[in-house]
């Protein structure tokens, strides 16, 4: 049984969005995408001050088995990648929404996280997934 | 409906994820596939392979039938020997790769197939035995077959025996041998590029078998640490590196055909001897120094000039860079470009194995400093 934080906010695409509350988010993908994908082997994270629109795709996330594309869930700017991960990919598989985190995007102005789901819409996504 | 070996529950027990193979449900892994392929390299891990055939073939024509039927010939083969063949259709193309032994009784075989080649090789070996004379093909399906694999795999299973007689005969197995050495059969072979055996145990047993081996330290290991060890050692996978629309000699095994005696006529020999004489497609081993993963299918091009395709590809934790095989129609030396996700990236060609005995065999490139 993945783990789903009850704090967080979810895509239906796998990745996981904590309010920073400062104007920014930072993103991972969930320990549901980790388990799936399997052992991480590398990760392609965006350009720092690179402008994104909501579901486009700006992160890669390379295991043995498969790369798995990773959107941005928000219109925004990134300000910050996580390095640790170029040297340590694993850390995606071990702690996905701790130290596995990937980037941080500033919100662009009007954006918002409403229309992000919760803890128990992302349970119901993925459990009509796997149906 | 699924198939199940008689070490389901135990794989369970111990959280391996199960995913389906060949219509086998079987471990993927028990947590961390890089964990486990590492674990072998270094250690000892163990692989349930009960999912693969195992026949038996007895009889007076059982040699003669053998002979025809494998592109290498069993007439090398003492008693206790194994050898690792191709058996082909009349077209050359590999129908499956397979370990043959000799048993001790006379006119005795033994064949460790595919598992999901399972039926067709069957249904091909029992037709070519029609009208062919006395041979009867078993297959075998009262027991487990276990991989333990690793630097520490032999003396492991050595330890786990009950006699001095039994220790004694497993270790003094020489690589390709095998024997009967109380319930068990134990071949010393395997499919990763370490040393070890392959063990053939009364299905019953089985379960007692694993636990005892855990207890020993053996790391339990799955079909995804399975392929990036069998890749590492350069030993190619059924489906992948070859299929009934390709030979020997077009994916790297020409060395597992026996040419001589000239007058033994295989199924296939015609073929492979006019292919022999002329160009053809061959299997190179290819790293890549870039971030990314080579994976099968992916194109492989010399310049402009598309010249083949990836047949297995994946990341090799050994030298932490992604490795591969591939079949192409040309000479290749030194570096070729291969299409990975829309982006052209360099290769290294190198012969393959990559890794043996637990170290790189390939230089690997270094990363050029940015």
């Amino acid at each position: 049984m993945s783990e789903i934080p009850a704090d967080l906010r979810f895509t239906s695409t796998h990745e996981w969005i904590e309010d920073e509350g400062d104007g920014t988010v930072r993103v991972g993908i969930t320990d549901h995408a980790q388990s799936l994908l399997g052992d991480m082997v590398y990760v392609e994270l965006p350009e720092v001050g690179r402008v994104v629109v909501a579901g486009e795709e700006c992160a890669v996330v390379e295991s043995v088995k498969a790369a798995s594309d990773v959107y941005s869930p928000i219109a925004g700017e990134i300000v910050e990648v996580n390095e640790l991960l170029t040297e340590g990919p694993d850390l995606v598989n071990k702690d996905p929404y701790g130290e596995g985190w990937l980037f941080r995007v500033q919100i662009a102005e009007g954006g918002d996280l409403s229309g992000l789901l919760d803890a128990d819409g992302y349970a119901e996504a993925i459990a009509a997934e796997e149906a | 409906m699924t198939k199940r070996t008689p070490l389901f529950d135990e794989h369970v027990r111990l959280g391996a994820r199960m995913v389906d193979f060949a219509g086998w449900e079987m471990p993927l892994h028990y947590g961390s596939q890089l964990e486990e392929h590492k674990h072998v390299r270094e250690a000892a891990g163990m692989f349930d392979v009960s999912h693969m055939t195992i026949g038996d073939l007895s009889g007076p024509d059982a040699r003669a039938l053998l002979r025809r039927l494998l592109a290498n010939d069993v007439d090398r083969l003492v008693p206790g020997r194994a050898l690792y063949s191709c058996m082909l259709n009349e077209r050359g193309g590999v129908i499956d790769d397979l370990i043959v032994y000799r048993l001790h009784k006379e006119g005795s075989y033994r064949l460790i197939t595919n598992a999901a080649t399972r039926d067709k090789d069957v249904a091909w070996i029992r037709r070519q035995a029609e009208g062919a004379g006395a041979a009867r093909f078993d297959v075998r399906e009262d027991c487990v077959l276990l991989a333990v694999q690793g630097p520490e795999a032999r003396q492991t299973v050595c330890d786990l025996l009950d006699d001095d007689a039994a220790k004694a005969a497993a270790w003094m197995l020489a690589p390709f041998h095998a024997a009967v050495i109380g319930s068990l059969f134990i071949s010393r072979t395997g499919y990763t590029g370490e040393d070890g055996f392959e063990i053939m145990a009364p299905a019953a047993e089985a379960p007692a078998l694993w636990r005892s081996l855990l207890k020993s330290g053996v790391k339990p290991c799955g079909l995804g640490a399975r392929d990036t060890l069998r890749l590492e050692a350069g030993l190619a996978l059924y489906g992948q590196d070859m299929d009934e629309d390709t030979t020997p000699l077009e994916a790297g095994l020409a060395w597992t055909v026996a040419w001589r005696p000239a007058d033994r006529d295989f199924i296939g020999r015609a073929v492979l001897e006019d292919m022999r004489a002329s160009r053809h497609r061959h299997s190179i081993g290819l790293l890549l120094r870039d971030k990314g993963i080579l994976r099968a299918h992916q194109k492989v091009y010399a310049g402009d000039r598309e010249v083949g395709e990836i047949t297995s590809g994946s990341y090799s934790p050994t030298l932490q860079c992604a490795i591969a095989m591939a079949r192409v129609s040309e000479e290749l030396e030194g570096h070729c470009t291969v299409d990975v996700r829309g982006r052209r990236l360099e290769a290294t060609v190198v012969a393959p194995p990559f890794v043996r005995h637990g170290k790189a065999c390939v230089a690997v490139p270094a990363v050029p400093a940015i």
